[in-house]
């Protein structure tokens, strides 16, 4: 009997990776967490939401250069019905805040949000009336990408390093649905 | 119609195309594994540099405070002695942050440090999940001792 066969019986549940007997991954029965987010991890589909010249590396990122395919990202969609990330890639001007707002609400969850660049994550150099200072203050942003613009390379690892948070995270208690469902309640608290 | 001239001779013409570049080299970067040789004067994270002796070359002037068009840099100087010396000159850094969400990578700082001490290095690994991560504090900016015994007065 081989050795291996021991490590598969045992589940860890800390991280388990789908197929990867080392780190205690259940291989034949795999649950049904792992296997919803290896899916979801494996298949995010951009929302095409090119601001400003973040959208250019963007762009140059699903080229064949770079090639997000390689992750399950190919399929930039310009409806956000079809979208799994928006990748807000630009500047966010408070003209343009209820339109990103409203297009966040459109997307079906789960979704998750890559802030791109200094412009959408903080402002950057826009320190100014015009500018939204960070796109956090609008909807709630995963993973943030410094640089002006950030390169393909840097991009992709923000990318990669959603993927990791999609995949330690409990496929069935969504935490992040739970805090937008808290933002309207505690809304009509100010107002009242 | 002609079938053959209108339908399978373009069919094949377009897949000739395919064909051709099938042979040739591939240009996609495989990323994670192997990353792409970058130019040498790109310009990504920050690194504050040391002398050969293990002294800090940052003197706490702020002028790559003022220099910063996003204004992303904070420092607060404080004066060495000689029993706590950080640097060769007067003063040190205490205090030295970088919010890299505010950072545009446009290399200033690196320009009006008088001692070299700021360079823009090629590790462009930054994005991560929260806000605070992103302030980068003295600590982290700071090259490693490479001796760690060869701290000495100059």
């Amino acid at each position: 009997m081989p050795k291996r066969v021991e490590s598969i019986v045992l589940h860890d549940s800390s991280t388990p990776v789908l197929g990867d007997v080392q780190k205690g991954g259940n291989v034949v029965l795999t649950n049904v967490e792992t296997l919803l987010n290896q899916a979801r991890a494996n298949s995010l589909w951009p929302l095409t939401f090119g601001l400003a010249c973040c959208a250019i590396e963007m762009m140059s990122t699903a080229a064949s250069r770079f090639d997000l395919s390689r992750f399950g990202s190919e399929a930039f969609r310009a409806t956000p019905r079809q979208a799994d990330v928006m990748l807000i890639a630009g500047r966010v001007s408070k003209k343009m805040a209820p339109v990103l707002r409203q297009i966040y609400d459109q997307m079906p969850e789960p979704k998750w949000v890559i802030s791109m660049g200094a412009c959408a994550s903080s402002g950057g150099v826009y320190n100014n009336y015009a500018i939204v200072q960070g796109a956090d203050q609008i909807v709630p942003v995963d993973v943030y990408v410094p640089g002006c613009p950030p390169s393909p390379d840097a991009l992709i690892y923000a990318i990669l390093k959603l993927q990791d948070k999609i995949k330690r995270s409990k496929a069935s208690k969504f935490q992040d649905l739970q805090l937008i469902e808290l933002e309207p309640r505690r809304l009509e608290e100010v107002s009242a | 119609m002609d079938l053959f001239r209108d339908v399978v001779r373009p069919m094949i013409a377009g897949l000739g195309v395919t064909r051709r570049r099938l042979a040739r080299e591939k240009i996609t970067v495989m990323y994670p594994e192997e990353k792409r040789e970058l130019y040498p004067r790109t310009r990504w994270r920050h690194v504050l540099t040391r002398y050969d002796s293990g002294l800090e070359r940052c003197i706490g002037c702020s002028l790559c405070a003022g220099a910063c068009p996003a204004r992303c840099i904070y420092v607060q100087a404080a004066e060495n002695t000689d029993v706590e010396r950080y640097s060769p000159g007067e003063r040190y850094a205490a205090r030295y942050e970088i919010n890299m969400l505010r950072c545009i990578f446009c290399g200033y700082c690196q320009e009006a440090c008088p001692t070299g001490a700021i360079v823009l290095r090629q590790d462009f690994e930054l994005a991560n999940y929260h806000r605070e991560q992103f302030v980068y504090t003295k600590e982290m900016l700071l090259e490693p001792l490479r001796v760690p015994a060869a701290v000495s007065a100059p």
